[in-house]
């Protein structure tokens, strides 16, 4: 075999390419940035989408799944804007928080709280302005090694247009949940965005990171959020994804928590037809407690993949990891999570544990929690589990008289609101809960009928 | 009320009920009594529906209606009910949503209206004060980390709030002390009516002292060997099952 460079490309990395071209000379960030976003670039260049033969994305083969990648959106004006974010649905229903807004991947400052949140401590702009900044354009463009070097987060480095810039003052103790919404209008298109959140020592606030789009609209979004927990903050960050049923979604977190620090994630998988969301976790600080969970559902012929690496650097952390997953029609589902403890990091405690079930005969769900262990006075453990729904229990219901799509629904509704009750939020929780609900009211219509 | 004919019931491919036939009138209390394994729970399962097992033969009629191919939740809706052996812990429900949840599919099936939430409320109390069960209990999720007594009452709560026509109480005295057998007993009494049978399965005699039958049969093999009046529930405490179960083989 000759080791030239592979020429054919797929439609998808022709596309990308493409833009990449079409862009780079308008895209924001100082000439330090423009490096970084070339070199990233060239990265993607030279191997392509990731395919099964790329460890990490052995199970998500984007060569193979990902078949279009539409054109970058263009920015709509305000009034457009304002339009669009008036038909998308509201997935958090009745929760009274502040919103940031962002429409096809650009922010739209004034759709969003500036202005109450500025009064709290909590100052935001748009991320443009942020990569042309002298020192942090660097810092949220780098990347930890755990995360830069992957193939979706390279593309964003290198595409990333727009996005929100937060930082929440030293002790500042947000009243109000804080909604990142994402949505993408009818058109196709792609947006690729970056949103950092800079969380001071001693504050506390919690983030609800929503992508919502239109159904039936081909639509493609890679977005990654840089976050930082100083120290002794606590920071509860809820990622709902709900795309459209033909979009493609690529998220990334890529997070770093200090010392004493406290960090719960939850992932909410329900939308887009291909969708990867993965979270690159360190933890940088000792005694910091981490719980990273989710809930993920899919039907038909969605392909959902969520991935963590939660890279224990420092000693005496905590890590509880809690993922409930459920896979119906003839979706593919793909849950990796892999916990590392560094040779330092004495005195760890991580656990780990995937269920999921599977709704019918078509559905499957690779799960692979992994262990990498450096250092020897540790209380590490994972476990998974598949299978379909308890008999025994779905025969109690039945014998009561609650007819099966019933049954089924509660008994679902029960094991997928385990992972959203352990972020310990109920505001946010009942939200979240409800976008279940709704999941679980649509996958069996049947029995809606009075 | 209950008529059983000739059933033949297997579990891959084992034969389990060899041709049983059994019939209760309204308002009648049977016992059924045998040995371990001589197909009681099975019975109890085939009449509530459970699909592992296959009717290969004869027929049940409830009401004068054969339910054999009736879902499981339909012959619950007509008023079937069964106080299980081993009550199934089901995590993450609530006991007030599962009972609230089984009420309200029940009505519907009967077009009848929801309850509203403090009719759904003040039934649920009265049910709890018979069985003398905290309501805290049922916040909790169904029978997870119940003791087995606990199990047992909950499944007479059950009972005594979706009203059954036929109730069969598949040894809900196993488990119990005697004031727990007192309260589950007194509780199954209350709900005795014209309007309502009762099949009380059981291994032992206790359970008839206080919940006192018709009529008691004894089961071996698969099929109904004897059957009497209460005093036959002695006379098998005296003796034993050693006569049925040479029978059987
Ligand atoms: N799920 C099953 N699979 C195979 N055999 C079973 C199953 N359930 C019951 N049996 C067998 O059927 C027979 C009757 O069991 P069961 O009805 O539970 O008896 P009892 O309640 O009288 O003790 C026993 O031999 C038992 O082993
Ligand atoms: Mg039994």
């Amino acid at each position: 075999m000759s080791a030239e460079p592979r020429v054919l490309r797929t439609d998808a990395e022709t596309a990308l390419i493409a833009a990449y071209e079409g862009a780079r000379d308008t895209l924001p960030g100082n000439a330090e940035v423009q490096g970084l976003r070339a070199e990233a670039f060239a990265r993607f260049r030279a191997s392509g989408l990731p395919h099964r033969r790329v460890e990490e994305w052995k199970y998500t083969d984007l060569r193979a799944l990902l078949r279009e990648v539409p054109p970058l959106a263009a920015r709509l004006s305000e009034k457009d804007a304002a339009a669009a974010l008036a038909l998308a649905p509201d997935r958090l229903g009745g929760l009274e928080r502040y919103r940031l807004i962002l429409v096809d991947g650009h922010f739209m400052p004034g759709l969003s709280d500036l202005g109450p949140l500025l009064l709290e401590g909590v100052e935001v702009e748009g991320a443009g302005l942020l990569f042309a900044s002298q020192s942090a354009g660097k810092v949220v463009m780098t990347l930890p090694d755990i995360a830069r070097t992957d193939a979706a987060v390279s593309l964003n480095t290198a595409l990333a247009g727009d996005g929100v810039a937060i930082v929440v003052r030293p002790g500042v103790q947000l009243s109000r949940p804080l909604e990142i919404l994402h949505v993408s209008t009818g058109v196709e298109a792609s947006a690729f965005t970056r949103d950092a959140l800079i969380v001071g020592a001693g504050a506390a606030l919690r983030v609800v990171e929503v992508h919502v789009g239109r159904d039936g609209v081909i639509g493609h979004a890679n977005s990654l959020a840089y976050v930082d927990v100083g120290a002794d903050a606590r920071l509860d960050w809820s990622k709902l994804q709900a795309a459209g049923d033909r979009a493609s979604h690529l998220g990334s977190l890529v997070a770093t928590v200090g010392a004493g620090a406290r960090f719960n994630h939850l992932t909410v998988t329900a939308g887009a037809s291909l969708s990867r969301s993965q979270s690159f976790v360190t933890i940088a600080g000792e005694g910091a407690e981490i719980n990273l969970n989710g809930a993920t559902m899919i039907g038909g012929d969605q392909h959902a993949d969520v991935t963590l690496v939660l890279n224990h650097a420092k000693p005496g952390s905590r890590s509880r990891v809690l993922f409930k997953n459920v896979a119906d029609g003839s979706a593919d589902g793909v849950f990796q999570g892999k916990i590392i403890v560094a040779q330092e990091a004495q005195k760890t405690d991580g656990k780990m544990m995937a269920k999921q079930l599977l709704l019918s005969d078509d559905a499957a769900f690779v799960s692979k929690p992994e262990l990498e262990i450096y250092a020897d006075d540790v209380q590490c453990g994972h476990g998974s589990t598949s299978g379909r729904i308890d008999e025994a229990m779905l025969f109690y219901f039945l014998s009561r008289g609650i007819p099966r799509p019933d049954a089924e629904r509660l008994l679902l509704q029960a094991f997928l609101a385990d992972a959203v009750e352990a972020i310990g939020d109920e505001e946010v929780g009942a939200a979240l809960e409800g976008v279940i609900e709704d999941w679980l009211s649509r996958r069996a219509p049947a029995e809606k009928a009075q | 009320m209950l008529e059983i004919k000739n059933l033949h019931v297997e579990i891959d491919g084992k034969k389990i009920l060899r041709g049983l036939d059994l019939s209760i009138g309204s308002g009648e209390v049977h016992a059924i009594m045998g040995p371990n394994g001589s197909g009681k729970s099975t019975l109890a399962y085939v009449l509530a529906g459970k699909d592992d097992y296959e009717v290969t033969g004869g027929d049940i009629l409830f009401e004068g209606e054969s339910i054999l191919e009736m879902e499981p939740a339909e012959r619950a809706a007509k008023g079937v009910f069964l106080a299980f052996q081993y009550p199934v812990e089901i995590p993450g429900v609530a006991g007030m949503t599962f009972l609230k949840a089984a009420l309200n599919a029940q009505r519907k099936a009967r077009g009848e209206a929801e309850l509203t939430t403090p009719d759904f409320i003040r039934r649920v109390r009265q049910a709890a004060d018979l069985l003398q069960m905290d309501q805290e209990m049922l916040r909790r999720p169904v029978n997870t980390g119940f003791s087995g007594g606990e199990k047992k009452r909950n499944e007479i709560l059950q009972m005594a709030l979706l009203e059954p026509k036929l109730c069969i109480l598949d040894e809900t005295d196993s488990g119990l002390d005697i004031d727990a057998l007192r309260i589950v007993s007194e509780g199954v009494n209350a709900l005795r009516s014209p309007a309502r049978s009762t099949l009380v399965i059981t291994h032992y005699q206790r359970l008839l002292n206080y919940i006192v039958p018709d009529k008691v049969h004894v089961m071996s093999a698969g099929r109904i060997v004897r059957t009497g009046g209460k005093e036959l529930a002695l006379e098998l405490e005296a003796r034993g099952y050693a006569d049925y179960a040479a029978d059987a083989a």
